[in-house]
């Protein structure tokens, strides 16, 4: 007779009493189906084809930054502690941008880069706190150059489409017939107080914009397919160039929206170490009136723009959103092998 | 109470908004790609019942209110206020027409009920989803009609006017959803 092996590593018949165990943990499988993962490893399949065929150079760097960022609306995640880290702690990276632009004004010429990014307390069917960003620097390009390759980027991974582009100031004449411009902001608020219970919501002309925005321009974008949105106002350029434009001064900056979901930024970058430097300055005093931790600059960035950053144009875009509309799902967590909670 | 931030309201958090206590339904964080994020949360007043969506800015707070759920037997009315008591510590709370709203066309002694209390006070009360109450009044039966056809309404032992078949007769017992107002069946007479 043949011996039966035993196995001593396959659990015991009977189950341990209850009372020994650890807890039962259902949450230890992904979130995302494998047809999920092998779409998501097609598109990076897809995006490195695309750059390699234009001669972008892929780069990586730091996840664990000295600075973090001063944008008033963004706030990074800190590491405090570990024998490496100083007793500044280190910041993770909210976006790869600086580290780039120092790339950049190295010499290293068109780039792109697939990284990690994080910002802290954004959660929920778009935002994951942690979520992977595809951005890249084209030397030469404006904003309009650059949007033109996004869409092709778009469509080599979605497949054909047609797409438009829209200024900021048609966008809300034509979906809410009002001039993000001229609009006082007591019109502004009286618009969003007409549609939308804010209860005592307060704030300046762009909290209003941005209320809008959310709330009743990007629905009405939903049915629009690729629509990219172009010169934005002078208060929301961020690390943009601003310029006049029909009597207006506007942020050189772009966004796209896919059927009304925010998919990339780009900007005509600014160059100037010294406004780039008033700006930084600029958010941490308004950083300070929200009652707010002030951020240290990053003198490197700056050093770098004064060392002479090529004219040049860069876009972020959000690959975990990317397969949001490659696969037709409608929530970040369903296309994370491991959304936050699970993480 | 604890306060609580936005990216803290779950489905089922009870909060005070402008001095009502509320039960968060749903919590949409919104951004746009560089600037203000808020949060569209939908919630119900569980005062006056009304559900609506407010935005808030991300990150602010509000205070946790003082609600909680109790399952408790109803005992009896005296026509201004209706009696419960909690099982386990036979504690008795009276609750007012306000908070029993239209709750009292499906109250029977002695069933279980769902009793919202806030700080300690009855705010709402729910009954369960199903009763079997006497019928009072209907039309007679009429003899030899099966369960397809018609209906008629009858009046319960609570007030409560139901449509029933017309076979069905007064005195008889009946089950009824209390959140459509329908009949369901004939029940065993108690």
């Amino acid at each position: 007779m043949i011996p039966v092996p035993v196995n001593t590593r396959t659990a015991p018949a009977s189950p341990e009493p209850a009372a020994t165990r650890g807890p039962v943990l259902r949450d230890w499988q992904p979130a995302a189906s494998t047809a999920l993962l092998r779409q998501r490893a097609g598109l990076l399949a897809l995006i490195r084809e695309f750059f390699a065929e234009r001669g972008v150079l892929e780069v990586e760097t730091p996840l664990l930054c000295r600075s973090g960022i001063t944008d008033p609306a963004i706030e990074p995640l800190q590491v405090c502690s570990g024998r490496s880290i100083g007793a500044d702690g280190r910041y993770l990276q909210t976006s790869p941008e600086y580290a780039m632009k120092r790339l950049l004004a190295a010499g290293s010429g068109s780039i792109y880069q697939v990284c990690k990014a994080f910002r802290d307390g954004e959660a929920g069917a778009r935002h994951n706190p942690e979520f992977t960003l595809l951005e890249w620097y084209r030397p030469g390009l404006d904003h309009h150059q650059l949007m033109v390759e996004v869409a092709d980027l778009v469509c080599h991974c979605l497949g054909p489409r047609p797409w438009q582009a829209l200024s900021y100031r048609d966008l809300f004449l034509e979906s809410l017939d009002i001039d993000p411009f001229s609009a006082s902001v007591d019109t502004l608020c009286g618009i969003a107080r007409g549609h939308f219970d804010v209860g005592n919501l307060e704030g300046d002309r762009d909290l209003w914009l941005d209320l809008l925005l959310t709330h009743a321009v990007e629905p009405w974008l939903a049915g629009r397919g690729i629509c990219f949105v172009y010169d934005y106002p002078a208060s929301q350029a961020a690390l943009a160039r601003i310029v006049e434009r029909d009597g207006y001064w506007v942020a050189e900056r772009f966004e796209l929206y896919v059927d009304g979901l925010e998919l990339a930024n780009g900007y005509h970058e600014l160059g100037d170490e010294r406004e780039q430097r008033a700006r930084f300055e600029a958010d941490n005093r308004l950083r300070r009136q929200r009652g707010l931790a002030t951020r240290p600059l990053d003198e490197q960035l700056l050093a770098a723009l004064a060392a002479g950053l090529p004219a040049c144009s860069g876009v972020a875009l959000g690959m975990d959103r990317l397969l949001l509309c490659a696969s037709g799902e409608s929530d970040i967590r369903r296309v994370l092998a491991f959304p936050w909670e699970r993480s | 109470m604890a306060n609580f931030s936005t990216n803290e309201f779950r489905s089922g958090l009870k909060v005070m908004l402008d001095g009502d206590p509320c039960s968060i339904l749903e919590n949409e964080f919104v951004k746009p790609g560089k600037g203000q994020a808020f949060n569209r949360v939908r919630m119900r007043n569980l005062r006056t019942g009304r559900v609506w969506e407010r935005t808030f800015k991300s990150g602010e707070t509000l205070e946790g209110a003082d609600v909680i759920d109790l399952t408790m037997q109803y005992l009896y009315t005296d026509g201004e206020f209706w009696y419960f008591m909690e099982p386990d510590t036979f504690e008795q709370h009276q609750a007012d027409a306000k908070a029993v709203g239209d709750a009292y066309l499906w109250l029977k002694e002695q069933d279980n009920c769902e009793v919202t209390l806030y700080n300690g006070s009855p705010l709402s009360v729910a009954p369960a989803n199903f009763v079997e109450l006497e019928i009072v009044e209907t039309d007679p039966g009429l003899k030899g009609d099966t369960a397809q056809g018609g209906s008629k309404p009858a009046k319960l032992s609570t007030g409560a006017v139901v449509k029933v078949p017309l076979f069905i007769t007064t005195g008889e017992v009946i089950r009824v959803d209390t959140r459509t107002g329908e009949y369901q069946n004939r029940a065993s007479k108690s």
